[in-house]
């Protein structure tokens, strides 16, 4: 029975940039920590005799010529956009480190 | 001599050369394009969109990837590298991990007299991400570009200075325009490049603290970066300190390099196979073909430049420069057989021809002159039906406007004179015009001699043999 510590959440959510409250966070510790043993049960399994594969299908090399098709509009493509300016999407400034 | 020694390991992103992205089918060329407007449902990160590898980019991988040495896999298999950034429109890039198309190659550099192996760990497959434009305290984003296929290209970290830096990445460049799988354009971005970079004291085995420089996005911009952190990180040395492990971005119009992360800030990028792609199974028989189809790269027609048509190195190395550039001398020194070496080919080629190609701000692929043309002139100038001068003159016209040597030559009546009667009766109104001179020459001023031939070539209009004026000239003022 693994559990997530608040930690661990709240290292989690910072990855995915969001910001959780208190309660949040020990709400989903609880609730992902009953996802991860939900999945261990595949730890029981011997997969000893099992090569390792990066996929569970029967698909192989499935490739695409290479040809330009018609995309979007740049109307279409900002039509779901919060907030845009000048055919950009605009969000808040992005910097990193002393620039 | 510095008391450390310089390690770098390089990490090239070079953008390939596919009409369509890397998983979706919007133009992969959007230089000069609208914000925006190269996008659809797939590289927008639409919920539910599915993307589908791009056929050719795998080929111009694999080409790379050949012609850099490299084993090619046999299972390749693409991942999800994530993180958040505006500029990343899944959250995630489509990169590759454990299985990447391409591993343990090198490349060759010119070392001294001799070459260096450099290492390459390995060469994969990745998509673009979009482009920021800071403005303020807002950014804006164009994901035009995001999705374009790029080649990253990672070496070992054997490079020993800045000199071998640039060395490695210039025929890196090369090799990978000549095998036509990057634009080797990096006004517009097509090379950008990374720089693991520590520093050692010299004979010592063990490696210094690796520091990452990003976003280089020049060569110049790596040769300055590292000189700045050479710099730096000898001061910390010098004083006892400890070189911290940090990610630096480069600020190329401050000259100096600043801290984007520390190693607790350090990303975690949580690599996992990309279930929305199934794995790639490479057939030998298509590797074959692509090998097949690789053309000689740089180094190797160098060599055989060299030995084949008795060509310097320096020579040689720049007519293998650019593969349009080699095409048109090999082209050339076969269309004039026997009247010229392929050493006077490329003095003609490098000298007159290359002069007019610069001038003329286009590639030598776009000028109106063909090997088959050039080699025309050639075989006038050796069968002396025109002097060398006027070769050069006639290159001019022909590189205008695109006419043949003989025609120009015939037009304006340019064909050497070499008849001796006509060349003794210029040579006699000049030294009747010029009795001073004739009388210097006598008395001892032999080096008067050329300023006579200039005469006479003036008199002839340029068009007289200057061997036989030479000749005539010094039996005459001899008498
Ligand atoms: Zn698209």
């Amino acid at each position: 029975m693994s559990t997530l510590s608040a930690d661990q959440v709240r290292y989690v959510a910072e990855l995915v940039k969001l910001a959780l409250t208190d309660e949040e966070t020990e709400l989903f510790a609880g609730q992902l920590s009953a996802v991860l043993d939900y999945a261990s049960a595949l730890e029981e399994v011997d997969t000893s005799r099992v090569a390792p594969t990066a996929t569970v299908l029967p698909l192989r090399s499935v490739m695409r010529e290479d040809k330009v098709e018609p995309g979007l509009s740049v109307d279409e493509a900002l039509a779901n956009a919060p907030e845009k300016q000048d055919g950009y999407f605009r969000v808040h400034a992005v910097l990193e480190g002393g620039q | 001599m510095s008391k450390y020694e310089l390690v770098v390991g390089l990490e090239v992103h070079a953008q390939l050369l596919t009409k369509s992205k890397m998983f979706c089918g919007c133009s992969a060329d959007s230089w000069d394009a609208p914000p925006n407007s190269h996008t659809c449902p797939i590289c927008l990160a639409m919920p539910g969109m599915l993307p589908v590898i791009n056929r050719e980019a795998v080929a111009q991988t694999i080409r790379a990837g050949l012609a850099l040495n490299c084993t090619i896999a046999e299972e390749a298999v693409f991942a999800r590298k994530n993180y958040m950034y505006p500029d990343l429109p899944k959250g995630y890039q489509i990169s590759q991990y454990e299985l990447p198309l391409c591993v343990n190659g090198w490349l060759d550099i010119d070392a001294g007299e001799g070459t260096k192996r450099i290492r390459i760990t390995r060469a994969h497959l990745e998509e673009d991400t979009g482009k920021l434009v800071h403005a303020g305290d807002v950014s804006l984003v164009d994901l035009n570009r995001a999705g374009v296929p790029l080649l990253e290209i990672v070496s070992e970290p054997d490079l020993r200075s800045i000199e071998e830096v640039n060395e490695y990445l210039s025929r890196l460049r090369q090799i990978l325009v000549y095998i036509g799988v990057n634009s080797g354009n990096l006004e517009r971005g097509a090379m950008r490049m990374e720089a693991n970079i520590s520093l050692r004291p010299r004979r010592s085995a063990e490696l210094g603290t690796k520091v990452e420089i990003k976003n280089l996005n020049s060569f110049r911009a790596v040769r300055n970066a590292l000189e700045y952190e050479v710099a730096r990180q000898t001061r910390i040395l010098d004083s006892g300190g400890e070189v911290e492990q940090v990610t630096l971005g480069w600020l190329e119009h401050e000259g100096r390099t600043y801290v984007q992360r520390t190693k607790e800030s350090a990303h975690d990028y949580r690599y996992f196979p990309e279930p929305d792609l199934p794995p790639l199974f490479i057939e030998r028989a298509w590797v074959e073909e692509l090998a097949a189809g690789l053309s000689e790269l740089p180094l190797a027609r160098r060599a055989r430049f060299e030995s084949e048509y008795g060509l310097s190195r320096a020579d040689a190395d720049v007519l293998v420069g650019a593969r349009a550039t080699a095409d048109f001398y090999e082209a050339a020194v076969a269309a004039t057989g026997d009247a010229m070496t392929p050493k006077q080919v490329a003095n003609w080629m490098m000298g007159d021809l290359f002069r007019l190609v610069k001038e003329s701000g286009k590639p030598l692929q776009e000028a109106s002159i063909t090997p088959a043309m050039f080699a025309e002139l050639l075989t006038l100038v050796a069968n002396k039906t025109i002097n060398a001068n006027t070769g050069s003159r006639v290159l001019k016209t022909m590189f205008q406007t695109g006419e043949g040597a003989a025609t120009i030559v015939e037009r304006e009546g340019l064909a050497q004179v070499s008849d001796a009667d006509v060349l003794a009766q210029a040579i006699e109104r000049v030294l009747a015009a010029h009795p001073d001179e004739v009388g210097r020459y006598r008395d001892g001023q032999t080096k008067l001699l050329g300023w006579f031939m200039g005469q006479v070539m003036r008199e002839t209009r340029g068009k007289a043999d200057p061997n036989l004026v030479r000749q005539m000239l010094m039996e005459r003022l001899q008498r």
